[in-house]
Formats: structure tokens, C-alpha cells, sequence
């Protein structure tokens, strides 16, 4: 069949000026939005400074120091401090930042696909595959995260990708939940029955007419889960479940840095506060992208 | 109490713009008019005409923040526009009260029929609730709905929805309102129900001698219930008067092109005379007769500044240049 | 026609005198949530519904919610799968082995919906949905877009303005002629319009039916035209049926039913009309109540409940369709003089 072949986007050529497509609006309306351009902003500061950390770095983020321990920020060559054991407080962060953004933003992406896969399946066939898939769901659902997360890390031990697998087992249910409504709802749209009522295999129909219409709400769902994920896995790395001593992670170094908390408060709270700054960022531009994609279309 | 002559609503220079993402929204251009105790007034008119916007003006539900009101609307005397908002809503229920198109998501679902009427009138009258619900019986059997004993602990969503409406308008009633506003009662329902309401509200409007402003599309339910007609388009009133003289000689094209566009009677086998084009852009409205570019009888004028209103007689008015020479009825 | 010829035309087998389509005893009952005990209750939506369309004419379909015409529709395209019945297609039964596949069905069957905003992809250009159904089938990208701008002018569209928009840039009226051309971008032989009217401005919707007829003329189409609107199903049918709680209350030709209104739900219906005259208001309703759920619906003749003919043979027994001569059909007991009614006799 040579529709199924075609890629879904249809480009077809028409003679006169195309109208601005959906993401060309979204797009648009985001430009218009000072607070999320400037979490945007900030998110893709984060993130360049933990891809670049090996450039951005001043010291060793390994190297410790018996006489140079918690010196306070300003410190000459230590702009941010050290740490209790005398390591460079601003190479561990932009390290740590490495390490938590992985841990933060890979389990979603591995749910938003296992997910948002069973999901859309669920919602599009319905029947007893959607009941065999739901009720499944609904029984991960029934713990709740933290205990979820912190339960399957500790049954498979400690270590990064552990962690990690433990955490796309949390996401999993509430992405396949929110795909199958969105799903469902879309799928119950007359244009669908439209497209069936064309002859149309479900392939064809799931690519051409379900994705672009569910994949946006689903995205945006799972944007304001990373800032939830990275919360969780600093506090796996906090429980000592997660990243293991002496790699920095921002949940970790929270930890060690706990009793240095009267000592030197301020550089105590650094890695809470980015956690604090990296999420709250997620979450503020999850909602401008909300609003952006409701417009009209 | 004002005398009886005094009219219990009169409307002047009533504006109404929203702010959208396109631009400013001009859904009310102008309207005034005004409504003596008793008197059944229809708004018709088309999506966008501006009907529903003017009866939720009058009620002052309009969200605050993404309007800009002109224009006055006298209550009894009163400026609804300038009261403070804890007497506008002892106002709603008692004086003024609306019935929706949809009553099932105007009803509380959470709560029985006869709990929400009785509470309305506990709310405005102060009586105890065993009154109030004595009360809701009795409103409930004047609404004709049958074993209305039962109905009181009935949940919305158990009801049909010709009952459901019914509970509706016994809600609105539940203060003896002088003025009902009733926004599309009968759009959502089944021809057989429809006509069932239609009368029910003909008879309560008799009975409590109680004025209704009822917005509509069709021009059906306004011959069945108006005593006047104001035909409404682009947020004007382009034709007023009593439904006799509207229905049957029509003066602005608009109201003849939708009579003629109407199917009815036996019209098999002969082409329709539609109204070319579609209603207008309210962000972008033409500087004269929002209807000129339809109008088959557009000229000049029609497009330099909006036509003013021609009185033919007391009462009877229409916004159109041609409006003194006779405009062709409708078949 | 001329460039449409990229699908060719489906051809005509029976001839005139074959109906184009015949549905026998079509039936639908959707499972409800309901009690845990007892026998799971069941919505009869439709209920063994038998009809017939003729070549070239239009059929109008009547009844209030909970009728089944909106079923029955999705049924006849099999969006929805019948319980039980046969669908006929121009002598060739639907959905078995030698008769005609779903997928050719739909080329010959198409359908317009009410919601002329829903039934529109809102990520697809205008051009994009028109070229989606012939490229299912087979056609180029290419060539659908070349149908896709032909239709287009077919329906009053401007090609050059409309292909690259966006359904939510279109006003209602344009929508829905964008949907009728959708239907009608495989060539089908009928078009099924369920309320496709119904939710546009009286103004627009005058456009629209002038469009319909003319497009029938011109393609030589076969309408089922679905509507709770009399007077637009007078102006456009042939033959008209009545439906009541998933049964066929009356079929037959317009002027029959229009004319002398057999069953008292189509009287009733026809009573319930709003008059246009000022002077001659309606003074009665004509009955009293809402349609009942077509769950558990009344035993005997489902109207019974509110029917003002009704006596004991309307709950005990089911009444049987009676012609009465012209293929003016009716299910009542008053036409049955064997039935019993003591009324029937001065009836039939």
C-alpha cells in the first residue's frame, strides 16, 4: 500500500502561501512568554555547563585537599568554596550537574517511550488489551513513588544505572495514563472514524492522525516530570542508593555536605539549590509549554 | 417600587469587546431598547450575532478582566453596571434569573433539585429551609413535572433532559423574578420536548405576568413565543418590532434573506435563497452595515458608516439605508 | 469529472431497478454498566432494522435522541460492528467471503458528520485531509493533491485559498463543505449525511443544501440524509423513515408521509413542528414526557408508553410493518386489522 509508505506529514505542495503550521504557533507564543523563555534560558545554561563541565571546570572535582577543607565562597581559586574534604566546590557542581541531569532526565525519556507506547496502544485498540495494559498500570500506581523508587533501587543495589531503571519503572504508569486519555479522547474524534471510514489500516491512522495530535500533551506531561525525577534521584543519591562516593551528583554531595551545614551554610546549600533552581526551571517552562500548545488549531 | 409604566429594563449604548489573540472582539456595537413588565422580547440572530453576549451583559456575567462594557443597563431604576457586586448577586435569582441552553451544566450536580431550589430561596428570602422546601414542591409541580414529591430528591443527572430543563426553569422561577432570561432553552432538546417547554413557558410567563428576554437562532420558537422581535447582527439590532410585523413584512434584507433561507412548508424541488457568504469577522468589522457585504442590495452608503435607525413607526425600527422604501418580503 | 478519473468510478452492477442498498434486520446493543445481579442490562440502540435505498434518491431518516439514526449510520459503514443483520451493497453482501470487502465498501459508502470542526484533522491542512483517502487507496501524492484542488472548486472552495489552511482558519460553513468533499474524494455511490447540517447558522445552511443537491445531480449520487429536521428532510428526500427506540416506526415516500402520516409518532412529530406564524401558535403539545432509554424499552410497541392510541395488544405484542400500498410502510397496531386494536378497524 503506497500511503503506508508516505511520511506522515503529508508535505503536500499547494500553489498558495501554506498557513503557519501548530509547533510554528506554539512557537510563537512561546517567544511571547518572558518567564518561560527565561527558565528556557536557564535550563539550556544548566545544561551547557554540565555538557561542558570538563571545559568549565577550574579544578579536579576529585581532588581533595586536608587544609583546603570548607573554605567559605570567594575563597581565591575556589569561587564557590570546597567541600569537607577540601574538593572544588564549583568543578563538583558542574560535574554534579552531569551526573543529575542523566539521572533526572533519562528515566523520563525511557518512560515517555515505554509509556507513552503502551498508552497509545491501550487507547487506540480499547478493549481487553487497554484493561490487560491499565489495570497493570494501576497496580505500579498504587505505591507511591518515593516508595516505589526507593523499594526497586534497593532490591537491585545501589549504582547509577539501577537507579536509573528504577525510576522509569515509577514514570512508566503515569505516562501510559495520561497517553491512554489523550489517546482515547483523540481516538473518539470524528476525524478518526472519518479516516476508518476511508479504508485506512490502524498504522496509517495511529501515524497520520493520532501522533500529531497526542504526542504534544503527552510531551508536555512528561517535561513536568523531569523536574519530580531529578528531585527523586538526588534523594536516591542521598539515601545512598544512587551514585556512589566520590562521584558528584547533587543529591550526593547534599548528603556529605549536611554536617557542614553550621560550618558553612552557604556552600552546604549550594547543591540543594540547583537542584531547587533546575527544577522549579522544569517545571515553569512545562507550564508555559501548557499554555503555549493550547492555542487553538 | 416604581409605578408600572416606568420600564422595568431599559438598555442604552450597550458595548461589549473582548480581548482575544487575534485583537478586539466587537460583539455588541450599540444596542438599546427597552422592556415593560410583562413582555416577551426574542433576540434572533446567527452565531456571533451577539444575542448570548447581551443576555449575560444584562446579568453582569461577563468576566470583568477580558471585557470592556459601555453603555447602561437600568434595572427597575437601577444601574446594574453600578452597584456594588453583593447587591448585583442578591439581584440574580430575585430580581433577574436566566435559564441555560444546557441545564446540565448549569444545575450543581452534587446536589438534588429540590436542595438547590430550596437553597436559592433560603439565600434570598431568609425563610426556613422546610419552607424553602415546601416551596420547591410546589415550583416543581407549577413546572409540571410529574410526581414532583419524588423529582425533589432527585440528582440532575437522574433526570432526562426535558425534566432536567424543566428543573431548570423552577430554579430561576424559585424568587419570582421580574425578568427571566432564557438563553437557547430549547436548542438542545428533542422536537417533541421542545414544544413541551416552549409552551410551559408561555403559560408561567402568562401566569406570573413575568417579563422574558429569550435568545434564539430560530425563527420558530420566536413566532411561537415573542410579542417582540429584535433581529440581531454583528452585535446591532438591525430590526425591531412586534413578532407580526417582523415575521411577516420584514424591512432589513437580513431578516428576509433568513426567512427565505429558512426551510419550511413544502419547498421541494426549487433551489434555496441563501444568504451568500458568511457572518463577519468580529475583530475586523467594515466601517458601515456589517451585513452590506452579503446584501444584494448593498449600494454606496451601505459601506461609508454604519446605517442609522429608521423609526417607520413607534416601535418598529430597522438599521438599514433602504428602510423608508419597501424592501421585498419574504416568501 | 475530468481530472477525478485518477480512481476510477466504481461500477454499476444490478442495474436501476436493484437497490443500491438493503439492510435487513441490522441490530445493535451496546452493553451498559449496570447492577451486579440480574442479566447484564443492554442498550437496544438499534433493534432489527430493515430498509432499502434506491438508486439516485435520497433518504431521509427522522427520530429523536435515542432513535438509532446515528447508529445506524456508523453501522451501515461498519465504524461500529452490528450485532447481527445484513447489509446488501448493490447485490453484494457486506463482510463475507464472496461478497464485498470493508475496505471496498468504504470506497462505494462514504459519510459527512455533524461536528464539522471534529471530523477535520487539526494538525492536516485542508489539502492533506482531502488527499488522505485516495492515497489509502492508492493514489500518488501527487494526484491526490491534484483531486484535493479539484474537489475543492467542486464544493465552492478556492482552491488557492483553502489548500495550505488549517481547519480552525475555516468558518463552520467552509468546514463543512471541506468534509463533503472528503466524502466524496473516493467516488462513493453513497453518501451518508448524519445531521450534517444541523449545527451550521440557518443562512449557511441553505448554502449547503443547494450544494448537496446540486453535487447529487452531478455525480449521480445516493444520499441517506439523517436529520431531526423536518422541514430541511421534506425539502430534500424521496422517501423518508421514521425511527422510535431503534425500531422503523414508518418508511415510505415523502409525500405519503409528509402527506398522511400514518403512525402517531409521526403525527406527533409532525405536530411538534414550530409554526412561523405568529397568529397560529401551537397550542398543545402533542405528548407528553421525554423519548424513554432504550434501555430496558417498553415491551409490545416501544411509542406505547406515550402513544394516546395505546390499549393492552400495544405492551402484549410487537406490531408487525403493514404496507399500505406504495411502499408506505408502517408498524402499528391501529393498521393491522388482525391485530386486534380496537380502534384498527376504522383505520385499515
Amino acid at each position: 500500500m503506497e500511503a503506508t509508505a508516505a511520511k506522515p506529514s503529508f508535505p503536500a505542495k499547494p500553489k498558495a502561501a501554506r498557513s503557519p503550521g501548530y509547533w510554528t504557533m506554539v512557537g510563537r507564543r512561546l517567544r511571547r512568554d518572558p518567564v518561560t523563555m527565561a527558565c528556557l534560558a536557564l535550563l539550556l545554561a544548566i545544561v551547557l555547563s554540565a555538557v561542558f563541565a570538563d571545559l568549565l571546570a577550574p579544578a579536579d572535582p576529585y581532588k581533595t585537599s586536608m587544609i583546603r577543607r570548607l573554605k567559605p565562597i570567594g575563597t581565591p581559586n575556589h569561587p564557590l568554596g570546597t567541600d569537607e574534604l577540601g574538593r572544588d566546590m564549583l568543578s563538583r557542581l558542574l560535574y554534579g550537574g552531569r551526573m543529575s541531569l542523566v539521572m533526572g532526565i533519562t528515566p523520563v525519556l525511557n518512560a515517555l517511550a515505554i509509556g507513552g507506547l503502551l498508552g497509545i496502544v491501550a487507547g487506540f485498540f480499547g478493549g481487553r488489551l487497554n484493561m490487560a495494559i491499565m489495570r497493570t498500570m494501576d497496580v505500579l500506581y498504587a505505591f507511591p513513588s518515593v516508595l516505589l523508587a526507593v523499594a526497586i533501587s534497593g532490591a537491585l543495589g545501589s549504582g547509577l544505572t539501577n537507579a536509573i531503571v528504577a525510576l522509569t519503572i515509577v514514570f512508566i504508569p503515569p505516562l501510559a495514563r495520561i497517553a491512554e486519555t489523550v489517546t482515547t479522547q483523540v481516538r473518539g474524534l470524528d476525524f478518526v472514524d472519518a479516516a476508518r471510514a476511508s479504508g485506512a489500516g490502524s498504522l496509517t491512522i495511529i501515524r497520520v492522525h493520532l501522533l500529531p495530535n497526542v504526542l504534544g500533551p503527552i510531551f508536555v506531561y512528561a517535561s513536568s516530570l523531569i523536574s519530580v525525577s531529578i528531585i527523586l534521584a538526588s534523594g536516591l543519591s542521598f539515601l545512598g542508593l544512587g551514585v556512589e562516593p566520590p562521584q558528584a551528583e547533587w543529591g550526593l554531595m547534599l548528603n556529605t555536605l549536611r554536617q557542614a551545614i553550621y560550618v558553612q551554610p552557604w556552600v552546604a546549600v549550594l547543591p540543594g539549590a540547583l537542584i531547587f533552581l533546575t527544577s522549579i526551571c522544569c517545571n515553569l517552562a512545562s507550564d508555559g509549554l501548557r499554555t503555549a500548545m493550547e492555542v487553538k488549531l | 417600587m416604581p409605578d408600572d409604566n416606568t420600564p422595568l429594563l431599559s438598555v442604552s449604548g450597550l458595548t461589549v469587546s473582548f480581548r482575544t489573540e487575534r485583537g478586539t472582539a466587537s460583539a455588541i456595537n450599540g444596542v438599546d431598547f427597552t422592556l415593560k413588565r410583562g413582555e416577551v422580547l426574542c433576540l434572533l440572530g446567527e452565531s456571533g450575532s451577539g444575542k448570548s453576549v447581551t443576555l449575560r451583559a444584562l446579568m453582569r456575567l461577563l468576566p470583568e478582566r477580558r471585557s470592556r462594557i459601555g453603555g447602561t443597563v437600568l434595572l427597575n431604576g437601577e444601574d446594574v453596571y453600578t452597584l456594588p457586586e453583593r447587591r448585583m448577586e442578591r439581584l440574580r435569582g430575585k430580581a433577574i434569573s436566566m435559564v441555560f441552553q444546557e441545564p446540565m451544566l448549569a444545575l450543581d450536580p452534587v446536589y438534588t433539585i429540590g436542595h438547590q431550589i430550596a437553597e436559592t430561596i433560603v439565600r434570598h428570602e431568609g425563610v426556613s429551609f422546610a419552607d424553602a422546601e415546601r416551596r420547591a414542591l410546589d415550583l416543581l409541580e407549577r413546572v409540571q413535572i410529574p410526581s414532583a414529591k419524588r423529582r425533589l430528591k432527585a440528582y440532575p443527572h437522574e433526570m432526562s433532559g426535558g425534566m432536567r430543563q424543566r428543573a431548570m426553569i423552577a430554579l430561576a422561577l424559585s424568587c419570582n423574578p421580574a425578568l427571566l432570561l432564557a438563553d437557547e432553552p430549547t436548542t438542545a432538546l428533542d422536537a417533541t420536548v421542545q414544544m413541551q417547554i416552549l409552551l410551559l413557558l408561555r403559560q408561567l410567563q402568562a401566569e406570573l405576568n413575568m417579563a422574558v428576554i429569550m435568545v434564539t437562532h430560530d425563527m420558530g420558537v420566536a413566532a411561537e413565543t415573542a410579542d417582540r422581535i429584535a433581529v440581531m447582527y454583528a452585535g446591532r439590532f438591525v430590526e425591531l418590532g412586534t413578532a407580526r410585523q417582523v415575521l411577516k413584512t420584514p424591512q432589513h434584507p437580513y431578516t428576509a434573506g433568513l426567512m427565505s433561507s429558512t426551510v419550511h412548508g413544502n419547498m421541494r424541488g426549487h433551489a434555496l435563497e441563501a444568504i451568500p457568504g458568511a457572518p463577519p469577522d468580529l475583530t475586523a468589522l467594515p466601517p458601515g452595515c456589517a451585513y452590506a457585504p452579503r446584501c444584494a442590495y448593498a449600494e454606496a452608503a451601505c459601506t461609508a458608516a454604519p446605517p442609522p435607525e429608521t423609526w417607520l413607526e413607534p416601535g418598529r425600527m430597522a438599521r438599514c439605508v433602504r428602510a423608508c422604501a419597501a424592501v421585498p418580503a419574504a416568501v | 469529472m475530468t481530472s477525478l478519473h485518477r480512481l476510477d468510478p466504481v461500477p454499476d452492477i444490478g442495474g436501476p431497478q436493484q437497490p443500491l442498498l438493503s439492510v435487513g434486520n441490522l441490530t445493535k446493543h451496546f452493553p451498559v454498566r449496570g447492577g451486579l445481579t440480574g442479566p447484564k442490562p443492554v442498550a437496544r440502540a438499534v433493534d432489527g432494522v430493515s430498509f432499502s435505498v434506491a438508486k439516485g434518491e435520497t433518504l431521509g431518516v427522522v427520530g429523536e435522541s435515542g432513535c438509532g439514526k446515528s447508529t445506524t449510520a456508523r453501522l451501515l459503514m461498519r465504524l461500529i460492528e452490528p450485532d447481527g443483520g445484513d447489509i446488501v451493497f448493490d447485490g453484494e453482501t457486506v463482510g463475507t467471503r464472496s461478497g464485498l470487502s470493508l475496505r471496498e465498501l468504504r470506497r462505494r459508502m462514504q459519510m459527512v458528520f455533524q461536528d464539522s470542526y471534529a471530523s477535520l484533522n487539526p494538525r492536516l491542512t485542508i489539502a492533506d485531509s482531502l488527499a488522505f483517502a485516495p492515497m489509502v487507496h492508492g493514489v500518488s501524492r501527487r494526484d491526490a493533491t491534484a483531486v484535493a484542488g479539484d474537489l475543492l472548486g467542486r464544493v465552492g472552495l478556492d482552491p488557492g485559498t483553502f489548500m495550505g489552511r488549517y481547519p480552525h482558519e475555516l468558518s463552520g460553513g467552509q468546514r463543512q463543505r471541506v468534509n463533503i468533499a472528503r466524502a466524496l474524494a473516493l467516488r462513493p455511490r453513497l453518501v451518508i449525511l448524519d445531521e450534517a447540517v444541523s449545527a451550521l447558522d440557518k443562512s449557511v445552511e441553505a448554502q449547503v443544501l443547494n450544494l448537496l443537491v446540486e453535487l447529487k445531480r452531478q455525480l449521480d449520487l445516493t444520499y441517506i440524509f439523517i436529520s431531526h429536521d423536518l422541514n430541511v428532510v421534506h425539502y430534500i428526500s424521496d422517501r423518508v423513515l421514521v425511527m422510535y427506540l431503534g425500531k422503523v416506526a414508518e418508511v415510505g415516500p415523502v409525500e405519503a408521509i409528509y402527506g398522511r402520516p400514518a403512525h402517531p409518532y409521526t403525527r406527533a412529530l409532525f405536530s411538534a413542528r414550530l409554526s412561523m406564524d405568529p397568529d397560529e401558535r401551537t397550542a398543545a403539545a402533542p405528548l407528553q414526557g421525554d423519548p424513554p432509554n432504550p434501555i430496558n424499552p417498553p415491551s409490545g410497541c416501544r411509542f406505547r408508553t406515550r402513544c394516546p392510541h395505546a390499549t393492552g395488544v400495544c405492551a402484549e405484542r410487537e406490531p408487525v410493518p403493514m404496507d399500505l400500498g406504495g411502499g408506505h410502510i408502517v408498524a402499528c397496531h391501529l393498521h393491522d386489522s388482525a391485530s386486534g386494536h380496537p380502534e384498527a378497524h376504522a383505520y385499515a
